[in-house]
């Protein structure tokens, strides 16, 4: 029991890791503004790529429904937002702090532990995340693209994305010098970005590669946000769900290990 | 509490080959000021954070507040004050912020961080920077600030890595006054200095550190008295002098000779006598200088070393 409530931070009962969220709360409340980008970006894309792009590309099916490009490609979008958004706030975010301001040196030294750090940074993207995938969730269902009360399932989806990658990229994150190896987080996340089946069915792809994509990390999100939209359910999601929680369960383990090993070695 | 504040015996700390810490025992008692002298790197950081709860000791033991930081630190660190080295205020809040999120750190409620806070900002005179960043403010009072903050969860042992490095004069004396009132009131203070005056005002005992270990350890004055004559006359050199050959010159009028770079020290426990003895062999009066021995004194005898170099 214990241990399966360790591993869900936004489930877990113990207050620590929520002083973090605190902090980041203090800390954006003067330049909440930054937040509307967030907002604008998943939505801007689904006006350019869903309505402009959809227009010429006209229907096509998903799992034995007939849908628009649009409603296709939404579910896509509301997975890229997911993890663009979870993988700011635990990289570049998570950096800065950790090795140019040294916020957590000065909040190691009270009873918070370097898991609490980890454990908290990850809530706060969460948080932060839901926020943004609720407001395309709401565009979404003004725009007609949500066919299934299985979307009710969408939001908790998207924060498993943003669980999955966030755990990754905090872990990454304790690895890179500089600022020069967030390169290497670019290099990672513009492919999955384009190629997780997002803007275009697995189907197209050659069947080797579908292979491959099959196991990348964005497409268990994209697989399963598509799923819920469309209302599209079989057991195989359950696979996709696992994968997402086991990227942030190893990322979260690893990073709290290391954020130890850095700031109190 | 009846024990200790902090026990180590044999404490250690290595950084792979390297080895910060080797081996130091000492006790630091309830309501006591107690001291880490030594010369940058010697091992009193290391030692400190060990005591902090955020560096796991290599071997030997250690107890904080009766505890065991490889197992309490959470708990022990609820009850501790900490004043790193380098001031690590957050940056993305401003004064009143950082004490009111730090406050929440120690799991305190809202209205009594906002009392003690507002306490605590009169105490280092940084009332009037409530609502300021902490970027602009300057090097003494990022120090205040970090004091005020340590103090939040009114800990039983206040840690302070070299609290006044780095400040002017006016920003020491403040500091050292705050620090005065709070081991009246019963805090047990524990610093490290590489400032003789500072441990000497300070300190009501103190270990001397060298090389990661303990060279020395008793009160100020108790250590003055077991290494040091009384007395110390100064003998300033001119640039050209040979040093060597003076100090042989000088030799024969103190207990004891200690050449430096630019002047020789003689111990002697009639600084007065020796002083008209030396001037009287020729040395010019006005770099001829007789004060008291100083725990500088101390580190210089113990270790051959001046703890400036």
């Amino acid at each position: 029991m214990t241990a399966t409530l360790r591993i869900l931070p936004f489930l877990s009962w113990r207050r620590r890791p929520w002083r973090l969220v605190e902090r980041n709360v203090l800390a954006y409340r003067r330049i909440w503004y930054i937040f509307l980008s967030g907002f604008a970006e998943p939505l801007l894309f689904l006006l350019s790529i869903g309505v402009g792009v959809g227009k010429l590309v006209g229907d096509l099916h998903v799992g034995g429904h007939l849908v628009e490009y649009r409603t296709f490609v939404a579910p896509g979008l509301l997975a890229i937002a997911a993890m663009n958004g979870s993988l700011l706030d635990t990289t570049f975010n998570f950096f800065v702090k950790m090795k140019y301001s040294h916020t957590y040196d000065g909040v190691l030294a009270s009873p918070l532990t370097p898991r609490d750090v980890a454990v908290g940074e990850i809530t706060w993207a969460l948080l932060r995340g839901a926020a943004y995938s609720a407001a395309f969730l709401l565009t979404m269902l003004a725009f007609g693209d949500l066919r299934s009360w299985w979307s009710l399932l969408a939001l908790p989806g998207a924060v498993l994305i943003g669980f999955g990658f966030a755990g990754v990229g905090l872990a990454a994150t304790t690895f890179m010098r500089s600022f020069v190896d967030f390169d290497y987080v670019n290099m990672a996340m513009i492919p999955l970005f384009l190629f997780s089946a997002t803007f275009f069915p697995l189907a197209r792809y050659p069947a080797g590669l579908q292979a491959v994509i099959r196991f990348t990390p964005l497409y268990q999100g994209v697989v399963l946000e598509r799923s819920f939209v469309i209302g599209d359910l079989h057991w195989t999601l359950l696979a996709n769900a696992a994968y997402l929680v086991a990227m942030g369960v190893i990322g979260l383990r690893i990073a709290s290990r290391r954020i130890g090993l850095l700031l109190q070695p | 509490m009846s024990g200790p504040m902090v026990a180590a015996r044999a404490l250690t700390k290595r950084f792979g080959a390297f080895v910060a810490v080797d081996g130091v025992d000492f006790e630091i008692e309830p309501g006591e000021a107690f001291g880490f002298l030594g010369p940058n790197g010697a091992g009193k950081t290391s030692t400190m954070r060990m005591i902090g709860c955020v560096s796991p000791r290599t071997a030997g033991e250690l107890h904080v507040l009766g505890l065991d930081p490889a197992h309490d630190g959470p708990d022990i660190r609820a009850r501790l004050g900490v004043v790193p080295q380098e001031d690590n205020l957050d940056t993305e809040l401003t004064v009143w912020d950082n004490l009111m999120i730090y406050g929440r750190y120690f799991d305190l409620p809202r209205a009594e961080i906002r009392e003690r806070a507002a306490e605590l900002l009169e105490f280092v005179n940084l009332s009037d920077r409530r609502d300021s960043r902490v970027d602009p403010l300057s090097g003494g009072m990022k120090r205040r600030l970090t004091i005020a903050r340590s103090l939040l969860n009114r800990p039983e042992l206040l840690l302070l890595d070299e609290p006044t490095t780095g400040l002017d004069p006016q920003a020491r004396h403040l500091l050292w006054d705050r620090l005065y009132q709070l081991k009246r009131s019963g805090v047990t203070l524990v610093l490290t200095t590489h400032y003789m005056d500072e441990a000497e005002q300070l300190c009501d005992r103190l270990v001397i550190m060298d090389n990661a270990r303990i060279v020395a350890e008793g009160s100020p004055r108790r250590l003055i008295a077991d290494n040091v004559t009384r007395e110390v006359v100064e003998v300033r050199l001119p640039i050209e002098a040979d040093l060597d050959f003076e100090a042989a010159r000088l030799k024969r009028f103190g207990d004891r000779i200690e050449p430096l770079a630019d002047r020789v020290l003689l111990y002697t426990d009639d600084g007065d006598a020796t002083a008209a003895a030396i001037m009287s062999e020729g040395f010019e009066a006005g770099s001829v200088l007789v004060r008291r021995a100083s725990l500088e004194d101390v580190f210089l005898i113990l270790t051959g070393r001046s703890l400036e170099d």
